[in-house]
């Protein structure tokens, strides 16, 4: 399985194989605050890197969810949808939100690094 | 224009607070635990607000002013006892709401609390309309906190000894700290709760001492998930100029007595909307399932043709679903009507409720 890369949207995309598992990131999570909904794509469906796959909300407002690359969605997360505050609680693992069958695998070389994900990341909230 | 802060900014830093800017105010929207335990918190057991950016007006009068502001308010003000409050507008000529207000007798004339976006329009209002005839102080010396939740009243008295004692709806002076303090037992939540004016230099003081008694701050997301789910309206969003209190399905507010004879601002409005019926009424709606439909959301009927706009819409912690109001046309207005709201492009169906989504737990009479 190879490392965990991470977009400027928030996600942290996992690969094994060619299916990658996206999520949303901790530091996504604290910004949002309490996520009380959430929207996932259709299994079956193709999402487009940077395209929209999904919606969280919070009691504040709404947010797009990304796909960081493209592919196939081949499944969904139904427990954050059932329970979306589990989001809050484990975003980077349990809480996973989509699995796709990635098209280009060249695309995961455009993503940050943990390091520089964290860097990004205290750079915007500062 | 420079944002203001309230006297218990330190005191929200200390407490981890997320600010953001409302009314020209920096206001904590949330501290650490986060909107959905805050909410919960306030429900179970007592939350504090700060609610000082609201505006805290003295009128000092006797029986002239009471006439005088009976042509201004929907309200039977001679008859209202002695430290008594009601809610209320501040309407123009046509009925449209430029505030809603809390209006108290008090023993030097009345005091109105006032939304904080809305104080100094509303006071020079106010002002032009009294002719100047009556002291009007805009209180800026003032700070106001409300402790809201079924704990709050063991809570404040054993700072403030006989608050417990108070009524629904009605207020009193006590004293803390040798400083006079004015206490209503009202609030914002849905639950029992006081909300407390005290001079700037010792609110801070009296704010810790609640919070060592088991109480906790709350911020404004709390209290707008809070207030949405007991059914009470915020202005600005439920309410505005293009609303009259009869389409906000208010008239509950507004005195019988004073309609039959119908002398104050938008009396003629509010007696042709009593006796013809409107043709738009506030109205709760409960969407199906989880998604959440915000202020904006166009509403549909069955028949996909536009009828209403959903005016405030979040997630309700103690509901655990979302809630949401807004006005629909009259016809669509009964409880169990089956509506649809467009969010994100889709139609998702809703229907009709009434108000609140909470039980409200006032306490109604002590004594």
């Amino acid at each position: 399985m190879s490392e965990v890369k991470y977009s400027k949207e928030h996600e942290w995309i996992k690969l094994d194989g060619d299916v990658a598992t996206i999520g949303i990131t901790k530091h996504a999570t604290e910004m949002l605050g309490d996520i009380v909904f959430a929207e996932l794509p259709e299994k079956g469906s193709s999402v487009e890197k940077d395209g929209t796959a999904g919606v969280v909300e919070s009691t504040k407002a709404a947010s797009d969810v990304y796909t960081p690359v493209s592919g196939e969605v081949v499944d969904t997360n139904q427990a954050i949808v059932d329970d979306p505050s589990k989001i809050n609680q484990d975003p980077e693992d349990s809480a996973w939100f989509f699995k796709l069958k990635i098209k280009d695998p060249s695309e995961m070389d455009t993503l940050m690094n943990k390091d520089d994900y964290d860097k990004f990341a205290k750079e915007i909230s500062a | 224009m420079e944002t203001k802060k309230t006297s218990l900014y330190q005191l929200h830093q200390d407490c981890n607070a997320k600010f953001v800017e409302f009314a020209g105010y920096q206001m904590p929207i949330q501290y650490s635990e986060g909107i959905v335990e805050e909410h919960k918190f306030t429900r179970n057991h007592s939350g504090i607000f700060d609610v000082s950016h609201m505006g805290q007006l003295f009128i000092y009068g006797g029986e002239d002013l009471i006439k005088d502001l009976e042509k201004i308010f929907p309200l039977d003000l001679k008859n209202l006892k002695l430290n008594h409050s009601k809610y209320s507008f501040l309407m123009d000529k046509d009925a449209g709401i430029h505030d809603d207000l809390i209006i108290t007798k008090t023993k030097e004339g009345f005091l109105i609390i006032l939304n904080a976006a809305c104080k100094d329009n509303d006071f020079k209002i106010l002002k032009e309309f009294l002719e100047d005839k009556y002291k009007m102080v805009l209180d800026q010396n003032r700070s106001l906190i409300a402790i809201q939740g079924p704990k709050s009243s063991e809570i404040l008295n054993d700072v403030i000894n006989g608050v417990k004692d108070l009524n629904f709806m009605s207020g009193n002076w006590f004293t803390f700290e040798n400083q006079k303090v004015y206490i209503t037992r009202s609030g914002y939540t849905g639950e029992d709760g006081f909300e407390i004016s005290i001079v700037n230099d010792f609110v801070d003081q009296l704010t810790r001492e609640l919070i060592n008694k088991g109480s906790k701050l709350i911020g404004l997301g709390a209290r707008d998930t809070l207030r949405l789910e007991a059914g009470l309206c915020l202005y600005g969003h439920d309410l505005d100029k293009d609303k009259t209190p009869v389409e906000a399905n208010l008239k509950w507010a507004i005195s019988k007595e004073r309609i039959s004879k119908g002398d104050f601002i938008g009396s003629d409005i509010i007696i042709k909307q009593l006796n013809d019926g409107v043709s738009k009424i506030r109205v709760g709606i409960k969407p199906e399932g989880r998604i959440i439909a915000r202020e904006k959301t166009k509403i549909f009927n069955q028949s996909d043709v536009h009828i209403g706009e959903i005016t405030s819409g979040t997630f309700g912690p103690s509901v655990n679903g979302p809630v949401a109001m807004g006005y629909v046309e009259n016809e669509f207005s009964k409880k169990n009507t089956k509506v649809f709201l467009e969010v994100r492009g889709k139609k998702h169906p809703a229907s009709i409720c009434s108000l609140p989504f909470y039980k409200k737990s006032y306490v109604k009479e002590v004594n």
